[in-house]
Order: structure tokens, then sequence, then C-alpha cells
């Protein structure tokens, strides 16, 4: 299987004039097929590249939506080959698919191994919250070796010179969080994100993507007014924890939001 | 401060980035605080008068050095010699005072005015909370909600120390998820508060900065023990949950070539059952909570639940210098059951008059082991902290305390 770069998916959303939309939900949830089958809608409803997360049982990055997601997975028995399965669905899409990850999972499976099985699987790469570019050397070798992303976080309190190490260690894009804090869905916009925004771009020819807490169309649009990129994970995810017991609905909710929020990057 | 070979690089790795123990496996937003710290750590531990400022308020509040003191009738009844360094007089009963008041001053040094803790049995929270009234700090503590349940009477006494305690309830709700949810507070809040880190675990610098404030436990007791009794001991003890109170105690004795160093981790119900936190026995090589390590992990890297009878060695991973100092040999660490720990704690009680805290139980089980082993010989035990908040544990676990029966004649 050919492997995409998330970089492709950026490119083709800049030539449209927009940013690109980059969907997350934790692998596993509510369970392996169900986690497929609801990826697939995001796909479907205008998701530029999807965020495969591997469910992990201490997730200090991750807010109380995204835990209970990922909680509710590791209950279901999810195991790291079950994502590596469930990126193999997604990315035979065709859409660029890449693997959100705390780092000792990866280190458990061995670090080659999983950027071999990542690779084989049709996965673009990775992102690591947990894994600054000076401490993982291994994964940086590894992900050359395999043609994969290396997608590092920025974040408002990096100094310039970890932003120039960090942006020169990606591949595919750079991942900016641009508020101090977890992840999940706010009603106000954060007044840290466009300078930090600005700071990458000084260092950097990559796309900036900017995870936000973005939940609708208008604050994915305010956030693409700026960025190359809008993430979003947490609306995602309570979309369909507000579905449990209604699956069709949920993909239904999922798909609709994802609507709002494609929208919402072409309207910037 | 003196380099040895034991000391971490700059970058935190212990034994070298090769070997990998430590280092930061941290979010990039809080890196900038992590050097931040590393750099005002390093600052204050080469200024004469932090130094100065540390000790006395360790010798005019907390009560040090704490006595080294010769147990003579559980010696004579094991058939070796046991030291006791007596943590458990410090103020607020145990070794933790010397960390947290260390990081408060250095907190107060840094500008910072809020001091976030995380908690297992409640100790290092009880020390948190005294150390930010004393120098006037506002003060959160995370604790899981299982140990909320369990150490009532600690979190009493933060509350009465004017700490808000947070019960964690996510994942197991114990030590490990109240430390997550102390970094999610600290990412959000790191410009004003500094994050007092309980052991000697976590991403550079706090293992070697907790280290650095605990390694008084070992100076004084090394000191001690040449004035008292005129050599060096034949062996030292120390429990090791995350490992403050031991590498406190193990650093001034790491060159020592003839003192032989013994690290007890909780073995619960049995190494060879699920129930137990012998990390370093039976953990593997991984990443959690910001360093390599031992960690206790299934074969896909998620964290096991770990299991003691005493909160405060109930976690699943231990510092990374313990997990360098066990690769290397240098030290030999051994697991010690709950039921060993507790018959330890009553020999103690009925021998000595002194109530340990369940977590130096496992020391001083692990001591006798060893005195069985090295008949005559010197063995110097850190008794880390004071049995009171345990007793919980002992009147269900020996059902003590009816007061409509009798108490029996204590054996020996």
């Amino acid at each position: 299987m050919t492997v995409t770069s998330t970089r492709i998916a950026f490119e083709k959303a800049k030539a449209d004039g927009r940013a690109a939309l980059v969907g997350y939900l934790p692998a596993g949830f509510p369970d392996v097929a169900g986690g497929i089958d609801a990826l697939r809608a995001m796909v479907e409803a205008g998701c530029d590249v999807i965020e495969v997360g591997l469910p992990y049982s201490d997730p200090v990055m991750d807010g109380p939506t995204i835990q209970a997601a990922a909680q509710q997975a590791l209950e279901g028995g999810i195991r790291t080959t079950d994502v590596l399965r469930t990126v193999e669905a997604v990315a035979a899409t065709g859409t660029p698919t890449v693997v959100m990850t705390y780092w000792n999972p990866v280190e458990r499976y061995g670090v080659e191994r999983f950027a071999a099985d990542l690779a084989s699987a049709g996965g673009a790469g990775l992102i690591t919250p947990d894994l600054t570019p000076d401490s993982g050397p291994e994964w940086i070798a590894a992900a050359d070796a395999h043609d994969l992303d290396k997608i590092f976080l920025v974040a408002p309190s990096s100094t310039d010179e970890r932003i120039a190490m960090t942006t020169a260690a990606c591949r595919g894009f750079v991942y900016a969080t641009a508020v101090m804090g977890v992840t999940g869905a706010r009603t106000t916009t954060s007044d840290l994100a466009g300078p930090l925004v600005a700071r990458t771009r000084a260092a950097t020819d990559l796309p900036v993507g900017v995870g936000l807490g973005v939940s609708n169309g208008d604050q994915a649009a305010e956030v693409a007014s700026y960025a190359d990129g809008v993430i979003v994970g947490s609306a995602f995810v309570r979309t369909l924890l507000d579905h449990p017991h209604d699956r069709a609905a949920g993909l239904r909710a999922l798909a609709a939001l994802t609507e709002d929020l494609a929208g919402g990057v072409r309207r910037a | 401060m003196t380099t040895t070979t034991w000391d971490a690089d700059e970058r935190g790795w212990f034994g070298g980035p090769e070997h990998g123990w430590g280092g930061r496996f941290m979010p990039e937003a809080l890196v900038a605080a992590l050097d931040e710290l590393t750099v005002a750590w390093q600052d204050a531990m080469a200024d004469p008068s932090f130094v100065a400022e540390f000790e006395a308020i360790l010798r005019d509040y907390a009560g040090l050095p704490s006595p080294l003191y010769f147990a003579e009738r559980l010696s004579d009844k094991v058939g070796a010699r046991i030291l006791l360094k007596r943590e458990d007089l410090n103020h607020t009963g145990a070794h933790k005072i010397r960390n947290v008041l260390g990081q408060a001053l250095l907190t107060k040094r840094m500008g910072k005015t809020r001091v976030i803790a995380e908690t297992g049995a409640g100790q290092h929270g009880v020390a948190s909370a005294t150390a930010a009234a004393y120098f006037g700090l506002d003060c959160t503590v995370y604790m899981g909600a299982v140990d909320t349940r369990r150490q009532a009477l600690n979190v009493a006494r933060m509350n009465l120390l004017g700490a808000k305690v947070v019960p964690v309830e996510s994942g197991s709700a114990t030590l490990k998820d109240a430390i997550n949810e102390a970094l999610r507070d600290w990412v959000a809040s790191v410009d004003h508060t500094a994050y007092l880190f309980g052991t000697a675990a976590g991403p550079h610098p706090f293992p070697s900065m907790v280290r650095d404030f605990t390694r008084g436990i070992g100076d004084e007791a090394r000191a001690q023990c040449l004035e008292q009794y005129g050599a060096l001991p034949d062996a030292i003890a120390a429990c090791v949950g995350g490992g403050s109170n031991a590498i406190g105690l193990f650093t001034a004795f790491l060159e020592d070539e003839g003192v032989e160093i013994f690290g007890f981790e909780a073995g619960g119900e049995g190494v060879d059952t699920p129930r137990h936190a012998a990390t370093i026995h039976a953990g593997q090589s991984g990443v959690l909570h910001g360093a390599r390590t031992y960690v206790m992990q299934d074969e896909d890297g998620q964290t096991v639940e770990s299991h003691s009878i005493s909160a405060g060695l109930d976690y699943p991973g231990v510092g990374p210098q313990h997990a360098h100092l066990a690769a290397t040999g240098r030290a030999t660490y051994l697991p010690v059951t709950d039921d060993e720990a507790m018959q330890a704690l009553a020999l103690l009680s009925r021998t000595e008059g002194i109530i340990p805290a369940v977590e130096s139980a496992h020391a001083v089980a692990g001591a006798l082991r060893l005195a069985a082993e090295r008949p005559g010989q010197t063995i110097l035990v850190n008794l880390s902290g004071r049995g009171d908040k345990d007793m919980g544990t002992a009147i269900e676990y020996f059902g003590l305390g009816n007061p409509d029966e009798v108490t029996e004649e204590p054996v020996g």
C-alpha cells in the first residue's frame, strides 16, 4: 500500500484556498468496528486527514471527554494491533491517516516494528504528544526509514529555539497546541493561537494545524483564517458519547458535525 | 553539589542516554517550565545562602537532623545490630518534609505563588500543605478517590492546613492517576504554579532535584553512624515505592563499596499474583510520568494497576535512578509482602515502642530478612515515617481496638 503524507492533503486544501480539516477519534470507541465506521463517516463527510488515537491508560494531555472514550476502548479490550487494523481500514479510503499516541505503547510494541507495521497498514505517520524530537531519536530514525510523517507539537510556551528545533524534525505538518491546557471543546477562543502560528510559520514551510477546542463551523472558520489546518477531537468524541445506544443516530450526528466543520474551513 | 558517576547527565539520563533511564518524556507545553525549574534548582543548590536557609528551616522547623537509634531489643531478637534512622520523628511524621520544604523554598525563589501536589498515602500531601502554609503559598493536592477514602484523616489534616484536596476518579483512582491530574493542572497553570513532585520519579529534573532535597537522610545517617559506632554499616535498607526516602538514604553510601544497598518493594499479596507493586522485580522498561524506568505494564504498554497494603508504595513505576542502580547491580531490590510488612510493624511496635508507617515496615521486614542472613552485622534501616496515619490499616489487619475485648498479652 502506498503511504500518503499528510502534507499532500494540506497542499490540496491550500490549492482550494482553504484550511484542511483534521478529525480525531480514539480507536476502539465505541468498539473496533464501530470506530472504523465512525472514522469512515468522518472521511465521507469532509475530513481531509484522520487522526486515530491509541487509547492509553495514562493520557496526561487529554481532557475528560477523550479520556472517557479511551477508557471505554481499553475496557473493551482494545489492543495495539486493533489500532493498526483501524488505520488500515481508514487509510484504504485514500485519506491520509496518522496515529496519535503516547510514547510507551510504541516503545513496548517495539519502535522499529511499530513503524514497519504502521507503514504496511498504510498509515501516514505519528503524532506524539509526550515525545519531543530531542527525546525521540529512535522514532525519528524509524520514521525516516519507513517514510512516515513525524508530527511533533509546539506550544505557546515554546521558545523560538525550540520551535526551530521541533519544526526541523517534523514531516507532514506541525501540530500547534494553541492553548495551555488539556484537550476539550471550549467556548472561548485563545489569543495565544495566532501568535504561535505566526512564530511557527517563521520557522518552517510546513503546514501548521491548530488544536484549540473547536466544536462548530464558526469556530473552525475563525481558526482557518490564520492556520493551515483545524484539528478537532473532543467534539467528535462528545457526539458519539451523546448517542450511546443508537449507533445510526451517532453516525448521522457525526456526519452532520463534520459537514458543519468542513463548511467552516471553507468560508474562512 | 558534587557530581558522581551515579548522577544524571545534563539531560537527565542516568547511566547515559545509551542506557536510557530517566530523561524527559513530556508534552512540549511543559518543557519550558521544566527548563526553568532545572536552571532555578541548579542555581539554588550552588547558592550558599539558599542552602543555608534550607538547612536552617530543616533544623528549626522540621526538627532535623533526625536521630540514629540503636534498636537494641529488636537487635537482640534478630541477632544483628539494627540501626534506625528516625525520619518518623520529623515534623509531619515522615522524610517527605525535607523534599517539600526544599521545593517550596525554591518556589518562593522563583516568584511563584501557588503549589500543586499529588499524594498517595497522604504524607506528601500533608507535607506539601504544611510547607505551603509555612511559606504562605496557595496549595491544591490531587489524591486518588480510593486513597481519599482510605486516608480520610490525612485529607482532614490537609484541609486544616488550608489546602484544597481534589479526589481523582479517573483510571484506577490511585496515586498514578493523581499524578496525571496534577500534570494536567500544571499545563494550564504553569506561569504561576510550581508542581511539588512527591517522589524521585517523573521527568528531569525531578528525580535529581528530589534526591538533592532528601539526601540529607543518608548524609546525616552516614556521619551519625561513624560518630556513634565508629564504622559504616554493613548494609542499608529502605522501602521503595517511587523511591524518595530510599534515594535520600542511598546517595551518601553509593561510593562506599563495602556497604550493601537494599531497596524493598511492595510485594503485596505476592509477586506471583497480580496484586503487588514490585516494579523493579516484576516490571519492564517503559515510560511513565515523563521518565524511562521500570513500569508495571501489560504487553501493549498499558500501565497495570498496582496493589499494596501501603498506599505510599502503591505505584506502578519507580524513580529512574533506582532503575539505574538496579541495572548496574549497585543496589539490590527485593519484594516484601503485605503480611511480612505487617508482622514487622507489630514486632517493631512491641520490641521498641515505635509504630512505623506501613511503608517503612517494608524496610524493617526486609532488614529482618537480611539479619537472618548476616548474623552480627550492622544494618541501617531508614524508618521513613510514623504509623499514626496507618492505624486504620492496623486495626483492620490485626482486628484491634474492640472495646469489649481484653487485649491479649503481647508475644515476645
